[in-house]
Formats: C-alpha cells, structure tokens, sequence
C-alpha cells in the first residue's frame, strides 16, 4: 500500500527540529545541535558552535609566550597538559633550543596519563550517553587516582599548567616514579572490567555495531583525525609519522581499525588505553638526571617568521600554527583544532539514524566543546 | 477482648499451630466488621470500612514510595562503589523524606501555552492508575482490599492505565522532547502489555483461576515456578523483561532516556507534580513485583518442599507478609540491577525485542503450558 501524506504547508516547514543542546546531557558542554527528525529518524544536524568561545587566539596576541599555556590549558580542558606541550614545543622549536633527555620523558608520561585520563573520562561519559549510568562512577574512581598524581606533581588536577617553554615548572615529586607504577599494576586489572561492564554486553554491541560509519576516503577529506579517525582507518598518529619529545624512543602501536563504526571508535579508545600503559611502563623507570627546565631569557620573543608544530591530543591533532612579528607577543596564533573537525563530521555520518544513535555517535566522536569554539 | 483470643477460643481445630491463626488476617477483618455492624446500618460499615481501606492504602502507598526511592539509591550506590545517601538520619535513610518535602515546597512552574488541564490531570492519573491496582493485591492471608474473581485481569487492566497519563503529559507539555517520549512511551507499554499478559495466561492456565487468593492457596504445595516445569520459568524470565519495560524504568527507559530526551515525557513538570510521576514509577515496579511474587513465587505461602513436615513446620513460622514482601522485594532488586548494569535499548530494537522474539516465545510457551496441564505432567 502506498503511503499517502497530506501535505498542507512546503516541506521545510513540515520538518520538526528540535534544538539538542545548549543545555543538553548528551551534548557534554554548551553545543548546540539543530536536529530536523522525522518521526525518531535523524534528517539532518545542524552544529552551531560558539556558545563557550572565549577568544583564546585573539587573547594570544595580546600576552607572552611563558602566559600562553595558562589558556591553551583551557581549551581542550581534558588533554591540558599535551595541548601545553604543542605551545611549548612550537616555542622551543622556534628559538632552536635544545631540551634535555629528561624533560622529554616526563612529558611523554605525563603526556600518555592525560591521554589514559581523557579516555578514562571519556569512557565513562559514552557509558552514560547509552544510558548505562554505572560506568560513569567506574571511570570516575579510576580517573581519580591519576588526578591525585597531577596534584601531587603539578599542583592542579585538571588544568595542570605544567609545562612551560624550555621545560617544566618544577621537577616531579618523589613519590611520582612510585604512585605511577602502581596505578599502572592497579590500571591493568581493572581495564578488564570495563569490558566486562559495557564492552562485552550485548544491547551495547546492537547499540554500536554498524552505526554512524565514517569511510577512510571521508575520514581524510573531513580531517577526522586522532582515534575518531585511527577508527576508519586513517593513518594518523602524530605521535608515530612526526615523533615529538621522547616518542621516537618508546615501542607502541598505532591502533587502527578499518570497520569506522561507533564500535570500532570505542575500541580503538579502549585499545590506545593498553598503548598509552606500555608507553608509561617503558619510560617510568628510565627517567634520565638532569635539570627540569633549561636556563631561557626573562622576556621570549621569538624571531620573526612562521611556526607550526602539531601533537596528537587524547582526541586528535592538534596545531599550533604561530606568528611572530620579533616581538614578545605573537602576531597571531592560529590553533587547529581536533575537535572542530571531528564535528564537522557528525552531520555526514549521523543522518539517517535515530535519535538515539545520534547520541551514541556524538559520544564515540568524544567532542570537547571549549576547544572547538576556542 | 483481642480478635487473636476470639479466634483461638474459638477455633474448631486445637491442632493448629497458634501461629496459624495469628497469621490469618481474615478474623481480625472479620471482627472488625462484626463489631462495625453492631454500631451502624449496613450502609454506613461499608462507607467507614471503604475510609479505613483507603487511609491505611494511602499510608502503605507512601511508605512503600518512600522506602523504594531509598532502597534504589542504596542498590544504586552499591552496584556503583559509593556510598549512597548517608548523612539525613542513621544510614541516611530519611533522605528520601526530605526530599519529599524539597518537592512540596517547590514552585509549580506554569507552562506557556501548555494544555493547563491536561496537564494538570496527567500526574493523577499516573498515580490513581497506580493506586487503582495496589487495592488487589494479597499481602497476606485475608489481607486484601479487595478480592475479586478476576483479580489478574483487574490489575493488569488498571495498571496499564497509567500510559494514558504518559501520553497526556507528553502531549500537554508543549514541549517537543516530551512528546517523543510520551510517543515512545505509548508504544512501549501496548506492545510490552502484550508479553505481560500471555506469561500470566501461562500461569492461570495452570492455576485454574484469575482470583489471586485462589492463585496463592494454589501454591501451597509448591510455587508455580517450580510447579510448571520450564514453561513457569520462562513466563517468569519474559515477565520479568516485560514488566521492566512496562514500568519504563532501564535498561527500557527509553520514555525518559534523559541523555537523549532530557526527561522525556516529565520533562515541564516541577514541585509536587512531578513527585507524584517520581512514585507512581516506583509504585508501579512495586506492583509488578508483587504480581510476579504472587503468581511466579508463591504470594504469601511459605517455602514449602513436599513431604518434609519438619521443614515445612518451621516455615510456616515466618510470618506471611514477611514472605511476601521478601519475594516482592527479591524481584525488585533483580530490576534494579538490570537497571543499573545496562545500557538503554534503542526504539526499534526495544519493538524488535517485544514483536519478533518475546510475543513468539510466550505464545509457544502458552500452548505448551497448556499442553502439560491438558496431560496431568505437573506436580
């Protein structure tokens, strides 16, 4: 039987869109979506960003490079330490410094436990989007306890500011080789029973499998990258193609999966977890003597010309593209956002599906809003 | 003179353990009905009885509310590793209390352009659906309101009533989030009604009876789910999943889904409004549990194993209602847990479940019940 609609206004009209968002669970900070549904199927999503911007990069130009780090920290608030490191680093690349073996290790462990704590969090807050509301304290208590080794050593927990050009702020504590070593013995047990909670459960595996597929081919074009991007297949861990502080010395993996669904989205996270672990596990005992930070000028300026370094965030690549007139203050900061690309995909792959699967897809996206508006 | 002293002076048969005739509720009804009849016409006992009735299900109603919201918060916290509400009173537990005057003393927030009548009379029609069905319900033995032929029938019917208020409330909110839900919620509870009602079909085939006094004496000698071989069990297990979903609490919440539709259908509501769909839910997965205790597990009858006097002796000594409300108790824990391990099914795998799996089974299982009792192969 045919199905017959009566129609008395133009289509557009007809459409029922529902705002998701400023104010939503599910959008984890102030996005907001612009959702046309017919009946519970997802039409089309329209992004709007700027709800949290905050002009970071407008703000840049008007401090020193030593107060950058104190608003990179801001941006993708939950990889704050590797977003400090990529300033720090374009900083230091730009004046040609050398950086002892010894920084660049306790970056690297520092970075590799931000990464474990962003996806700890993350974990818990997909867990919670699918509507399973115990895995969300289960990755809290463990994001915790490496809270409490950031505090110990940086002081902050979450915005760490510990990074700065040449170096660290202060050295690590005494405690910091042993307090690792046992989260990582603890840590390893315990991963296990997230996929004991959520991972092996099967209203997860009909809520993740085959949903919000995103092909290699558009992975590159959208500029998905990070493990969002790594899901589908794109090659493109930073950490591995352009090595940056003591990462050309480690022995990891890059995790790849070529199926670019949730599921695989969710492994891939889950599998950079057990990566990040064995990076720690090589490094924590061979941290080298020497000085936490190098001798720098009072005032930094930077020689005139064009800086660009990228890192890999716990959600993709982030860039910190830099001009410097000579001056103490950049000309402009322009900063390439991981997360702002891995939106611009949400449409694409999230057409089509349900409500529901919107959700779930938003969540394996793992999106920071701060640091798409900046 | 105390009604337990009338009955026992009274009681044909001294070989009955004392405890028997205490535990029987239905002398002190009995009394209290004699001595209403000797003061007032036959009108005016039936007025004053259906008053106590209603006041003491009131209180039973409110007290069951209150002690489930803080037995799910415990449950909750357990299944989590925190704590759980622990510093109002000792272990926290009233909690729930305060929480109940934080509601009374909330604003009613008046909605623009909401359908102000309907929006008003969805909550208590969630809640009078809910109270509706308490009233049949056998907490022990002669410990009913009321104890009709078609007992079953009547609470099921009352209880799916309770979907009407959904939907209006969905529909009068203005809001867009709640009339997804409010539409999600109505099909959820017609399709999942189904699968509620043919696995009690499978146990009144072998009860013989729709009255739930007759269904619980009937168990005596053994609990149904016991008694009827695999087809009792997997009425109970697709019960089980079904009344779930029927009382829209998780892993098939998806008419509140509150990462994806805010609240769903309660989203506008506020103050006591509100407080009163908070309840009707827990009384509603109080009501469920009951069912399943009463039709699956036995109601108020003891454990009993056969020929094991001496066993038998020493469990009839627990008092019924203890009984009961273990069982109904078991079966509420066994929802929360589901509630809080799952993650929530989607709309069309929640209609795949019910349509394409669940309705065959139970129809099979049916015929199959019915194909054991046609033959005598039960205890």
């Amino acid at each position: 039987m045919e199905e017959k609609e009566i129609i008395t206004t133009p289509d557009e009209e007809q459409e029922y869109v529902i705002n998701m968002g400023p104010q939503h669970p599910s959008t984890h900070g102030v996005l907001r979506l612009l959702v046309s549904l017919k009946g519970e199927k997802v039409k089309s999503i329209q992004p709007h960003v700027g709800y949290i911007h905050s002009g970071i990069e407008k703000m840049c130009e008007s401090i020193t490079y030593p107060q950058i780090i104190h608003l990179t920290d801001r941006m993708d608030y939950i990889s704050a330490h590797i977003n400090n490191e990529a300033v720090c680093l374009n900083v230091e690349k730009a004046l040609e410094i050398d950086i002892p073996d010894r920084i660049k290790v306790i970056r690297t462990i520092m970075s590799e436990l931000t990464r474990l704590q962003s996806h700890q969090l993350w974990w818990a807050c997909f867990g919670m989007d699918l509507g399973g509301l115990t895995c969300f304290f289960y990755g809290l208590r463990d994001r915790e306890k490496i809270l409490d080794i950031f505090e110990e050593t940086c002081g902050g927990r979450m915005i760490v500011s510990y990074n700065c050009p040449g170096g660290l702020m202060y050295d690590i504590h005494p405690n910091f080789q042993k307090r690792v070593k046992d989260f990582i013995k603890y840590f390893r047990k315990i991963l296990p029973e997230y996929d004991q909670l959520l991972t092996g459960n099967v209203i997860f595996h009909e809520r993740s499998r085959g949903i919000g597929k995103l092909t290699k081919e558009d992975a590159i074009s959208f500029g998905v990258t990070g493990p969002t991007g790594r899901a589908s297949g794109f090659s493109c861990d930073v950490r591995k193609h352009e090595p940056y502080s003591a990462y050309d010395r480690v022995q990891f993996k890059e995790i790849l999966h070529t199926e670019g669904d949730t599921f695989a989205r969710y492994i891939a996270r889950i599998d950079e977890m057990w990566e990040s672990m064995n990076i720690i596990e090589q490094l924590i005992d061979n941290i080298p003597e020497g000085p936490f930070a190098v001798k720098m000028k009072p005032v930094i300026k930077l020689p005139e010309g064009e800086y660009y370094q990228r890192v890999e965030t716990a959600r993709g690549e982030l860039g910190v593209y830099i001009i410097s007139d000579g001056n103490k203050n950049p000309y402009r900061v322009k900063f390439r956002s991981p997360n702002f690309s891995n939106l611009s995909v949400l449409n694409h792959i999230a057409s089509g599906f349900k409500i529901a699967d919107l959700v779930a897809i938003g969540g394996s996206l793992d999106l920071i809003i701060p640091d798409i508006d900046r | 003179m105390l009604p337990d002293i009338v009955a026992l002076t009274t009681s044909p048969s001294l070989s009955v353990p004392w405890w028997k005739v205490v535990y029987d509720f239905s002398s002190l009804t009995e009394w209290i009905d004699a001595s209403l009849h000797n003061y007032m016409s036959p009108f005016w006992t039936t007025i004053t009885e259906m008053l106590i009735i209603g006041v003491l299900i009131l209180l039973f109603y409110a007290v069951i509310g209150l002690f489930l919201v803080y037995a799910e918060r415990k449950v909750c916290a357990f299944m989590q590793n925190r704590l759980g509400p622990n510093r109002v009173g000792p272990f926290g537990i009233f909690q729930t209390i305060a929480d109940l005057f934080k509601l009374l003393f909330k604003e009613l927030i008046p909605i623009k352009n909401a359908d102000g009548f309907l929006f008003n009379l969805a909550p208590f029609i969630v809640i009078i659906a809910s109270f509706m069905a308490i009233a049949a319900i056998p907490f022990a033995k002669g410990l009913h309101a009321i104890d009709l032929n078609i007992g079953v029938l009547y609470v099921m019917a009352v209880s799916a009533m309770g979907v009407i208020g959904v939907l209006l409330a969905g529909w009068s909110s203005n809001n867009k989030y709640s009339l997804i839900g409010a539409m999600r919620s109505g099909a959820q509870i017609v399709s999942y009604e189904l699968s509620v009602g043919l696995s009690i079909i499978t146990i009144i085939i072998l009860a013989g009876s729709m009255q739930l006094s007759v269904i619980v004496e009937a168990q005596r000698d053994g609990w149904f789910i016991f008694k009827g071989h695999i087809p009792a069990f997997i009425a109970f297990i697709v019960f089980l999943i079904s009344s779930t979903a029927e009382t829209n609490r998780g892993p098939f919440d998806l008419a509140e889904a509150e990462s994806e539709l805010t609240a769903g259908y309660h989203t506008e509501y506020s103050g006591i409004k509100f407080a009163f769909f908070f309840l009707a839910e827990y009384i509603n997965m109080f009501i469920v549990a009951s069912i399943a205790a009463t039709v699956f597990l036995g109601g108020w009858m003891p454990f009993h194993v056969g020929h094991w006097v001496g066993f038998n002796y020493i469990m009839d000594f627990i008092p019924p209602f203890i009984w009961y409300i273990g069982k109904t108790f078991f079966v509420i824990f066994l929802m929360m847990w589901f509630k809080w391990t799952f993650p929530r099914l989607r709309i069309d795998q929640l209609l795949t479940l019910e349509w394409k799996y669940l309705l065959p089974i139970n129809l099979v299982n049916v015929l199959i019940m019915a194909f054991i009792v046609l033959m005598g192969w039960h205890f």
